[in-house]
């Protein structure tokens, strides 16, 4: 097998350039690549263009990216738990693309596998149809929606191996196996890295294929937007 | 008037076994609390998972397992996890039955608004688009007027809408209406102590009255 593996964060995310279109896996805070966020913020690098499903709070994820002025635009469904977000919209200083949650799910998937457009339902009669094609199908409308592709996806798993494979964890899953798919080059982060042969491959959700580099994250935090309990 | 509680009550007698349903945030998610335990139904999470159990206890407590309000959760037995273009392909395939969300206002003929209010920051639509694009079945849990005292139940949505022709029925503080195919709010239930004329004076759009209209009960 191909060994996909670098030293760590900082040698994942090294040749990542100035004005580059990152895709980061996470919903919320759930799943969020933490080491190679906090290896971007170590850089001199701006005008990034990331697409993720929201853009992390004030102080941790993709918030402190937007802290340190290194986004030029974000391409989110949800970006509401974030102050700092707010004052660079509203100052223009950031530029922001807001999506259907399932069209940017979809859009993503359709990056990774080839296919330039396709046509859903959501956002029909909506803004978001603005200046999109609108095709009837059987008696209902959908809009022509197109692909998104990025020249690096940071992805998070739970296990990886050196061949690139990935697994991941509960809801941690959510965007981080499709937009493995939809980078130039993928890097994925894990929490636990072993040798090729030791994941069972019936457990595999992401194929190597689709992963370029992969190394072993530390100390993460994993923070909880709300913690509920039962009492 | 119906308590956020009670409306999530109401709501919950909507449920039939065998269903997979998607609770969107606020109201919406009270409803779990209320559906009766004999019915055979699961809950979707639109970040990627089928069997929604109650919040965890404090040592259960896994920051890898939440909902799309980003609470914690547990997962029932039988539950079923997978990304994100996955669980909208549940959403959009017509595989989840029923949605339950919250509306800012809803019009006459079914459209919802509920993502976006001009001039405040925008926070974005999240999964609600995809959703009423394409569930069988929409209600909605809202109050039935604004805090000034506006009917949200309008002839026309004002605000941006999130969805057309796509609401069934909607549970307010003051009545149960369906909205009819022609157009129209149809009255079918008025909450405890609350007359047909104040809720026709709170409906902006129009409204259907036929026969008797009954109160609601809760056990």
């Amino acid at each position: 097998m191909i060994n996909k593996t670098v030293k760590n964060a900082q040698e994942a995310v090294a040749d990542i350039p100035s004005n580059s279109m990152l895709m980061m896996g996470g919903f919320g805070l759930c799943g969020i690549p933490e080491n190679c966020i906090k290896a971007l913020l170590e850089k001199e690098i701006s005008g990034l263009t990331i697409v993720s499903n929201n853009a992390g709070v004030d102080d941790f994820g993709i918030g402190l990216l937007l802290q340190k002025r290194m986004v030029k635009k974000m391409i989110s469904s949800y970006v509401g738990e974030n102050a700092e977000f707010e004052r660079q919209l509203l100052s223009g200083e950031l530029e922001v693309d807001l999506i259907p949650q399932g069209t940017l799910a979809e859009r993503v998937r359709a990056g990774g596998a080839g296919i330039p457009a396709f046509f859903t339902p959501a956002g029909v009669g909506t803004e978001v149809a603005e200046g999109k094609e609108v095709r009837e199908f059987e008696g209902k409308l959908y809009l022509m929606e197109q692909w998104l592709r990025a020249d690096f996806s940071i992805v998070k798993a739970w296990k990886g191996d050196t061949a690139g494979n990935l697994i991941f964890r509960g809801t941690a899953r959510n965007f981080n196996p499709i937009m493995a798919t939809a980078g130039k080059i993928c890097i994925a982060e894990v929490e636990e890295l072993v040798q090729e042969g030791e994941l069972d491959p019936n457990q595999v959700h992401t194929p190597g294929i689709f992963v370029q580099r992969i190394f072993q994250g530390d100390n993460y935090e994993k923070r909880i937007e709300h913690r509920t309990v039962t009492k | 008037m119906l308590t956020k509680e009670q409306i999530a009550q109401r709501i919950a007698k909507e449920v039939k076994t065998g269903q997979y349903i998607n609770l969107g945030i606020g109201i919406p998610t009270l409803v779990a609390n209320y559906i009766p335990k004999d019915l055979d139904v699961v809950l979707q999470s639109e970040n990627g998972l089928l069997g929604i159990g109650p919040f965890p206890t404090e040592d259960k407590v896994d920051p890898d397992l939440i909902n799309a309000g980003k609470q914690t959760i547990s997962m029932v037995p039988g539950s079923a996890l997978f990304n994100s273009a996955e669980s909208f392909a549940m959403i959009r395939g017509g595989h989840v039955h029923l949605t339950i969300l919250g509306a800012m206002e809803v019009s006459e003929n079914g459209d919802i608004a509920n993502w976006k209010i001009p001039g405040k920051m925008v926070k974005g639509m999240g999964g609600a688009m995809d959703l009423v694009a394409s569930a069988e079945n929409i209600i909605v849990a809202m109050q039935h007027c604004s805090k000034d005292g506006q009917s949200k139940l309008l002839t026309e949505c004002s605000l941006p809408i999130t969805g057309i022709k796509c609401v069934k029925k909607i549970v307010s503080d003051l009545a149960v209406v369906e909205i009819s195919p022609e157009g129209g709010f149809i009255l079918k239930e008025r909450a405890p102590g609350v007359s047909v004329e104040e809720i026709k004076s709170k409906t902006e759009g129009k409204l259907i009255i036929e026969g008797e209209i009954p109160e609601m009960t809760f056990e």
